[in-house]
């Protein structure tokens, strides 16, 4: 980790830029009015001004930029490291993405500028549908969601639609333990209900508890795959058949595509409706927590259902936005979806193609594979045990258990710990039903020496462990601040600076 | 690799994994890689072919503004340290982006005089539908009250929400350019869950927002949640939210320093009284100290949320907006206290004087009187289409075809135009002379005297 605003003298952490700078400073120089002066009450009545300025900052460019500039310091980046976040696919950003977003064309375009004058941009949007159906084996796809998790709720409303359509009022939905949280508190949005489901010894779902749950009353059942142990369903074809044996729909959460580009299709494995991280598998950057784009594909019979619009070529070739759709579950959000994001992963799909997309998620898988064997070395293994299976998909989940009972060092010591050797921690603590888990996914751009490094830290933690279990519990000792008070924050919110 | 993971081929992890029913055997039908700089030419080549805002002298705003943004605010969200990690779930090494999250509430809750924010939520639209959603989970009641001058997609995005949390939406008609304050206080009762409304509205016209939060009941304990969705940038000459009866503000956040970006990616806005901080929706930073005592930054709350609570969480919403939230708080610093009201009163001066201009076109008469801050509507004695037809073969985009955006027949003939500091006077000009030339062609007189002469 590079030096930090905490190291360098005079610096004062947590201090905002509320808290600096003077009154009367500024950075902003108002453009004259150039428009012959009128009584402010002619333009806006008293009553409905405002009286005091609000306490913005009153600060110089300079100032700001070094605010800013220090502040950013205080951030672990993927530019800078290592980031197994499992679940998040934390792959490099090309900036070539950057670059091309930025065009006037696409960063200036106007969202309602009449469909004649943004061809390029409906032309980009439904080539990228395109792939995007393609890829999933779906042939409908709607790039309205914002996220991920909005376009869980678009699929828990389509599927919905799709029942009330045909006059059966479903209301409970299915989900396995599991899951993402998004997946079941999605469901409590739409109205529906969540019935979970257990998983069985492989890591898979428990198809005798699935077939005791499925009846007439279930929705839809919301299934990633890999799922969240990072396994691929090897019953799926027998779970598509029984949810579909009872008229219900399946449902893909995206989150872990990444495994399975141009290798397996969720279409061709009996999913009716996908949705796509744009920030995960194709690269749009995380931005320290969005933003994110979730658009959707969906088979034949969900297709009426779409949110609206929809990007349509006309028989002349040319390109306009579809709102013509009456059985639509309607708009998700204003405008057309996370355009910014959809040049972005478009431009990344035309840099990898076909073979390249393939390629990337057996890297994906090969180096998820490699890491795990290299975690899984004698010394290792007997503390941070593989939680489920032999081989992984693109992510791979340890239990942290035998640790914690051998060695008094928690998962999320071994985490804080990983601070201090420069390596950002993978997912703790979820999937719920591993003791103590600690979920990897390092992704394809990764090289096998950063694999390496990232193991011989956590054989190297866990030797120090056993000399003196006390390191880890208060690690990070390098990083700007060290633990923090979480309960005391939670307890008695600071939530704004007191001005 | 391979002999260490212990298998003798790539194929191997897969043909172990992955049943063969399921595999696909075939290459994924999509063209093959391309370098760099052919990927760029191709991408430069579609943006092309688009009527951007420095080709065209655009006036069109209705939800999105091409605000000029600050160079400073490209620099800083181009940062690695800003651009590329994920939700600070390791605080210790996320400080710089929770300590963004900190300061940009703050600022919300300044500009909006609403004691708490959280740190963004997607964008402007289904802002209002998780406000929504916050009100039913705070008073349980079961209906939403909706000024019909909010802009017409955060009302369909409402209607969308609404139907799967089971809520029923009822629309008060407008009266003059603004929400009938009688029908308004008519439609709610003990039932209604949220009363909302637009500040300015979808026509640009500025609310008695005092007047609807005290109709709607504010302060008593019957009274629903009351919401009004804001333009941020007006708030620097706009009586804030929270001293108008407020309950909650939510609104679009793009004129702040983000793009347009042909609709998004942008961040909604979300801010409320200190009683609705535990039901809000999203991330929210908070301070507190780390073991040696220094001040830090974490993500609190977080029993709230979905990763935590699953089913019974108050929102589904996993990340927020936090680079579009970054650029928020940037512009508004840049901005800082005298230039966000400084920037207003331009706004309402360039404003105002496009408004009278564009009204002594033959023609052309104001769609409402009521005070307007950057954004007005007029009624065309003409094709409306054919009008920015005409305007758009000049080079001038004279705003939005009201009717073809609302499908209302009311709002035929409707012109939506907006200003923001980067049309000058001169623009303003320019515009009325397009404008005036295209509807004099238009009008039944024109095209008459056009066909006489061909």
């Amino acid at each position: 980790m590079s030096v930090t605003a905490a190291d360098r003298p005079g610096s004062e952490p947590g201090r905002t830029i509320f808290q600096k700078g003077a009154p009367g400073r500024r950075a902003f120089v108002c453009p004259q009015h150039e428009v012959p002066e009128v009584d402010p009450r002619e333009l806006l009545p008293e009553r409905l001004r405002r009286s005091a300025p609000p306490s913005l900052p009153e600060v110089s460019e300079p100032e700001l930029v070094r605010h800013y500039v220090g502040v950013s310091k205080r951030n672990y980046d993927l530019d800078s490291g290592f980031y197994p976040l499992g679940s998040c696919t934390m792959k490099h950003n090309p900036r070539l993405h950057e670059r091309a977003a930025a065009l006037p064309g696409h960063a200036r375009l106007h969202p309602l500028q009449d469909p004649e004058h943004a061809q390029g941009a409906l032309e980009l949007m439904w080539r990228l549908q395109g792939a995007l159906a393609e890829i999933s084996g779906l042939p409908h796809v709607s790039l309205q969601p914002c996220a991920g998790s909005q376009g869980e709720l678009a699929g828990v409303l389509l599927s919905r639609a799709y029942h009330e359509d045909r006059g059966e009022q479903r209301h409970k939905v299915l989900t396995p333990d599991t899951a993402h949280g998004t997946n079941p508190a999605t469901v409590t949005m739409a109205g529906l209900e969540v019935v979970k489901l257990e998983t069985n010894e492989a890591g898979g779902v428990d198809l005798e508890d699935l077939r005791r749950k499925a009846d007439r009353d279930v929705a839809c059942l919301m299934l990633t795959n890999p799922n969240t142990l990072g396994i691929f369903e090897e019953n799926i074809s027998e779970i598509a058949e029984i949810v579909h044996g009872v008229g219900a729909t399946l449902y893909y959460d995206g989150a872990n595509l990444n495994a399975i580009m141009g290798l397996s299709r969720p279409g061709d494995m009996g999913f009716d409706i996908v949705h796509f991280n744009l920030h995960k598998s194709f690269t749009q950057p995380h931005g320290g927590g969005g933003p994110g784009s979730g658009p959707i594909a969906v088979s034949e019979r969900i297709s009426p259902y779409l949110p609206v619009p929809v990007v349509a070529r006309g028989a002349d070739g040319s390109f306009a936005l579809d709102h013509e759709r009456p059985k639509s579950i309607g708009r998700l959000r204003a405008f057309h979806g996370n355009y910014g994001t959809f040049v972005r992963a478009y431009a990344y799909i035309c840099s990898l193609g076909a073979d390249g997309l393939k390629d990337a998620s057996q890297t994906a898988v090969l180096n998820a594979n490699y890491l795990l064997a290299r975690l899984q070395e004698q010394g290792l293994a007997e503390y941070l045990p593989l939680a489920f299976g032999e081989l992984c998909m693109h992510e791979f989940v340890l239990s942290g258990g035998p640790m914690k009972r051998r060695l008094q060092v928690k998962t999320l010591d071994l985490a804080k710990r990983l601070l201090d050797f420069g390596f950002h921690p993978p997912t703790v603590y979820f999937p719920l039903l591993v003791e103590e888990a600690l979920m990897v996914e390092p992704t394809e751009t990764e090289t096998k020496e950063t694999l390496d490094a990232f193991a011989e830290a956590v054989a190297a933690i866990v030797a120090e462990a056993r000399e003196d279990p006390e390191v880890a519990a208060g690690a990070p000792y390098t990083t700007p601040v060290r633990r923090l008070d979480e309960v005391a924050a939670a307890k008695h919110p600071v939530v704004r600076e007191a001005l | 690799m391979l002999a260490a993971i212990g298998v003798g081929s790539l194929e191997e992890l897969f043909e172990r994994q992955i049943p063969d029913a399921v595999r696909l055997r075939e290459p994924l039908a999509l063209p093959a890689g391309m370098p760099e700089q052919d990927v760029f030419e191709h991408l430069r080549e579609l943006a092309a072919r688009n009527g951007d805002v420095e080709q065209q002298l655009s006036f069109l705003g209705a939800g999105m503004y091409d605000h000029y943004v600050p160079a400073l605010v490209d620099m800083l969200t181009e940062r690695s340290e800003f651009l590329t990690p994920y939700t600070p779930y390791q605080p210790e090494v996320a400080q710089g982006g929770l300590q963004v999250m900190f300061e940009y509430q703050t600022a919300i809750s300044e500009l909006t005089a609403l004691p708490v924010s959280n740190a963004s939520v997607y964008e402007g639209a289904s802002a209002v539908a998780a406000a929504a959603y916050m009100a039913k989970l705070h008073n349980g009641r079961s209906s939403i009250v909706v000024s019909e001058a909010l802009h017409p997609h955060s009302i369909e995005t409402l209607r969308t929400y609404a139907r799967g949390y089971g809520m029923a939406v009822r629309e008060v008609p407008t009266r003059d350019g603004v929400t009938d304050a009688g029908a308004w206080a008519a439609a709610i009762d003990a039932n209604t869950s949220a009363a909302i409304f637009a500040q300015p509205n979808f026509l640009g016209a500025v609310e008695d927002a005092a007047a609807l939060s005290e109709a709607a009941g504010a302060g008593s304990v019957e009274a629903p949640v009351v919401v009004a969705q804001v333009d941020p940038i007006t708030l620097g000459v706009l009586a804030p939210p929270g001293e108008c009866g407020v309950d909650v503000a939510v609104g679009e956040g793009q004129p702040l320093g983000n793009r347009l970006d042909f609709g998004g990616p942008s961040f909604g806005l979300f801010a409320a009284r200190e009683e609705y901080l535990r039901r809000m929706p999203g991330r929210i930073a908070g301070a507190t100290e780390d073991l040696e005592g220094r001040r830090g930054f974490v993500l609190t709350l977080q029993t709230r949320e979905q990763h935590i609570r699953r089913e019974r969480a108050t929102s589904n919403i996993c990340t927020a907006q936090a680079l579009n939230a970054l650029a928020g708080v940037v512009y508004l610093s840049w901005l800082g206290r005298r230039g966000i009201v400084e920037l207003g009163e331009l706004l309402l001066a360039r404003t105002h004087y496009a408004r009278e201009q564009l009204a002594t076109i033959e023609g052309v008469e104001k769609l409402h009187e009521q005070p307007v801050v950057r954004e007005f509507a007029l009624r065309l004695d003409a094709d409306v289409a054919a009008v920015r037809r005409r305007c758009l073969r000049a080079g001038v985009n004279p705003g939005l075809d009201l009717h073809a955006h609302t499908g209302r027949e009311r709002d035929r003939g409707g012109l939506l135009v907006a200003l923001t500091e980067r049309r000058t006077r001169a623009d303003i000009d320019r515009l009325a002379e397009v404008l005036a030339g295209a509807i004099e062609a238009e009008r039944p007189a024109g095209a008459q005297a056009e066909k006489a002469l061909a």
